[in-house]
């Protein structure tokens, strides 16, 4: 029982910054834009929260600067993508290498220092509940809201008309335009929620996960994410399972860790969560033409008035 | 007033845009400098009298450019077809990997004379490869290939260090993460006086003979006519999927050899410090040199003086040596940026 709860709390405490990064790429790229910059935006955010927490002492003006961070570099990505038409793969690339710089350049002054972290929940009378009270416990309020936003995100795509506007855009901006719907605004609007999510994810590794900055500490969450919005080709509840399985990896990892049980050698364990997603990333892709949806129609391509 | 994107008709020169492109990126790196309380123009100075002051200063920057060469190549070679090898960092510790073992294990056991042939195949398949999965996936089931090359790359570096810290640790080395040191047969002849080996040599006559590949042999031909339209290649009837695979493990392969020349040239063993994007710093290079082989070596020398002068400015003054990692970035964008004025020009209307 002891073990269970182990596992299924580290599961979902390390499964939120993919589930963050992944929700935000999903409403990225359902308005058509492929931000591959998601990595780099989760560095800066998590050194941007770990710096203004620090600094400032307060852990909202912390998230709240990991999120600022992270649209700003979705602003660049944004205008290269709509206004200069550039290439989406290249400038999301251009975007994760520059930040994967200015994070290694401003953070080094930063690199094992303390700052602030958030705390666990305060259940109260919820810990005698069997396993959720126990599991609830070694959570905080950042993954409540990480899962709140899953239901939220889909509901908002599925039904709101803002989601329908993306969708539209990201399908036919041609026919969206026509019908008076404004693409570019929605697609900028888009792409800096999807690096404001980023960002978010990023401070919660240096402010909840691991407190403390850490040089390339996202360790390719950002990617994963990425690999994540395939296999819930675009919806935000698939995007959860996907989450989880990541966390899932990680919580095994730990608990063979904890446990000394020599099963399997830790680097093979380093390496699922890798191999994991290029098996489902594969399993997905060959599934998607019988069963599963497919990529927005106009992901990747620039919308301009011939 | 309003402002209009218009298409040009007379354009200038790529390589005038590419110049301009300097200018912004030299601002940011200025802006970050200032902020850090350092004199830009000084740091500017350390950087290049750093890369370029004196022959044994650049003959460093030649040295870091043969990785570079290698993995522009590897990336330029890909995304003529429209691939994106985002893995040339994974297929370079693997070609490395190979390498390795094949210094430590086989090369003692050999002619002499083969050794050094055998290290350039050694890398060269290792490389390969490392990028066959990737390769395979997008060909037969067109998986996408960015995220595969790429998580692929986390796990070539995991099972590396395996390799150093565990059954190849180097029994000798008092907990140094690396293996044995190479027997002297197993190294890259160097050159000069300096520690240019035999890699730059690989890697232009690498360059040379892709551009002449790429111009002038059916092969390239094929290349080029399912780089600008995939699917008037499907109508030629290119065995389009065969194609993709072989320029893919092509593509590691020269990656491959990027890491061999580390690993035999350098290093002399299997060590921490192999991955230290190299495979990015190659998607940089093949979009400077505008995916054109021969313009490969220009654009390495230049980001490899880049990076050298980020290291000297390290040495010099203990500003991080990450700067040259956020010049290339922003001159990644500038370029993007500067193509875009390359298509278009931007005109004051009247509004109505």
């Amino acid at each position: 029982m002891d073990d269970l709860i182990f596992i299924l709390a580290i599961t979902l405490k390390s499964s939120i910054p993919v589930l963050l990064a992944s929700l935000g790429e999903i409403i990225t790229e359902r308005s058509g834009i492929l931000n591959l910059g998601v990595e780099g935006m989760m560095l800066v955010g998590a050194l941007a929260g770990f710096v203004v927490g620090q600094q400032s002492g307060s852990l909202l003006l912390g998230f709240g600067g990991a999120m600022a961070a992270g649209m700003l570099l979705a602003l660049v990505h944004a205008f290269f993508c709509i206004h200069l038409r550039a290439s989406q793969v290249i400038s999301g690339l251009a975007v994760t290498i520059l930040a994967t710089g200015l994070s290694s350049f401003l953070g080094r002054p930063f690199i094992g220092r303390v700052g602030i972290h958030l705390g666990s929940l305060p259940v109260g009378p919820l810990a005698e509940v069997p396993l959720v009270g126990p599991v609830l416990a070694q959570q905080n309020w950042l993954c409540l809201a990480a899962l709140a936003l899953v239901p939220l995100t889909a509901w908002a795509l599925a039904g709101s008309w803002p989601g329908l506007s993306i969708r539209a855009v990201g399908e036919d901006p041609e026919a969206a335009d026509a019908a008076g719907v404004p693409v570019a605004p929605i697609r900028y609007a888009c792409t800096l929620f999807g690096g404001l999510l980023a960002g978010l994810g990023g401070a919660y590794l240096s402010l909840v996960y691991t407190p403390g900055w850490k040089e390339g500490m996202t360790g390719g969450q950002g990617w994963i994410a990425i690999a994540m919005v395939i296999f819930a080709t675009w919806r935000p509840g698939r995007a959860l399972l996907g989450a989880l399985l990541f966390g899932g990896l990680t919580a095994l990892q730990f608990y063979f860790q904890a446990t000394g049980a020599e099963l399997v050698p830790a680097w093979i364990l380093r390496l699922l969560p890798y191999l994991l997603t290029v098996g489902i990333l594969f399993l997905v892709t060959v599934l998607k033409r019988t069963r599963f949806g497919a990529a927005p129609a106009a992901l990747g391509q620039p919308f301009f008035r011939g | 007033m309003a402002i209009t994107i218009e298409e040009k008709t007379s354009a200038l020169h790529p390589l005038a845009t590419t110049a301009l492109a300097v200018v912004p990126v030299f601002l940011v790196g200025a802006v970050l400098f200032a902020l850090l309380g350092t004199d830009p123009l000084e740091a500017y100075r350390v950087m290049v009298v750093g890369a370029f002051g004196s022959w044994f200063d650049f003959s460093e920057v030649l040295v870091k450019a043969i990785p570079l060469m290698l993995t522009g190549l590897s990336v330029a070679v890909a995304a003529r077809m429209l691939l994106w090898n985002i893995g040339a960092e994974g297929q370079l510790v693997f070609g490395g990997i190979f390498a390795a073992g094949t210094a430590l294990f086989w090369a003692p056991h050999m002619p002499p004379a083969l050794v050094i042939p055998a290290l350039v195949a050694a890398g060269f398949a290792g490389g390969a490869l490392w990028a066959l999965v990737p390769a395979v996936l997008k060909a037969r089931w067109n998986v996408n290939e960015i995220i595969t090359t790429l998580m692929f790359n986390y796990v070539a570096i995991i099972f590396m260090e395996h390799l150093y810290f565990g059954p190849w640790r180097d029994p000798m080395g008092m907990g140094f993460p690396g293996t044995a040191m190479f027997k002297q047969v197993a190294w890259l002849p160097r050159f000069f006086q300096t520690r240019i080996h035999l890699g730059l040599f690989i890697a232009l006559a690498a360059a040379a003979l892709l551009y002449f590949a790429l111009k002038y042999t059916p092969w390239g031909y094929r290349v080029r006519v399912i780089g600008l339209s995939d699917r008037a290649a499907r109508y030629a009837g290119f065995a389009f999927g065969r194609q993709q695979v072989m320029v893919m493990l092509l593509s590691g392969g020269l990656a491959g050899l990027a890491g061999m020349g580390e690993v035999c040239g350098i290093h002399m063993r299997l060590q921490q410090g192999l991955a230290v994007g190299y495979g990015y710093d190659g998607i940089i290079i093949a979009f400077l040199a505008r995916l054109n082989p021969a313009a490969v070596p220009v654009a390495a020398v230049l980001l490899a003086g880049l990076i050298v002068g980020g290291e000297q400015l390290q040495t010099a003054t203990h500003l991080p040596a990450s700067i040259s990692l956020v010049l290339e970035g922003a001159l990644l964008l500038a370029i993007l940026g500067a193509s875009f004025f390359n298509r278009y020009r931007l005109r004051r209307t009247r509004s109505r």
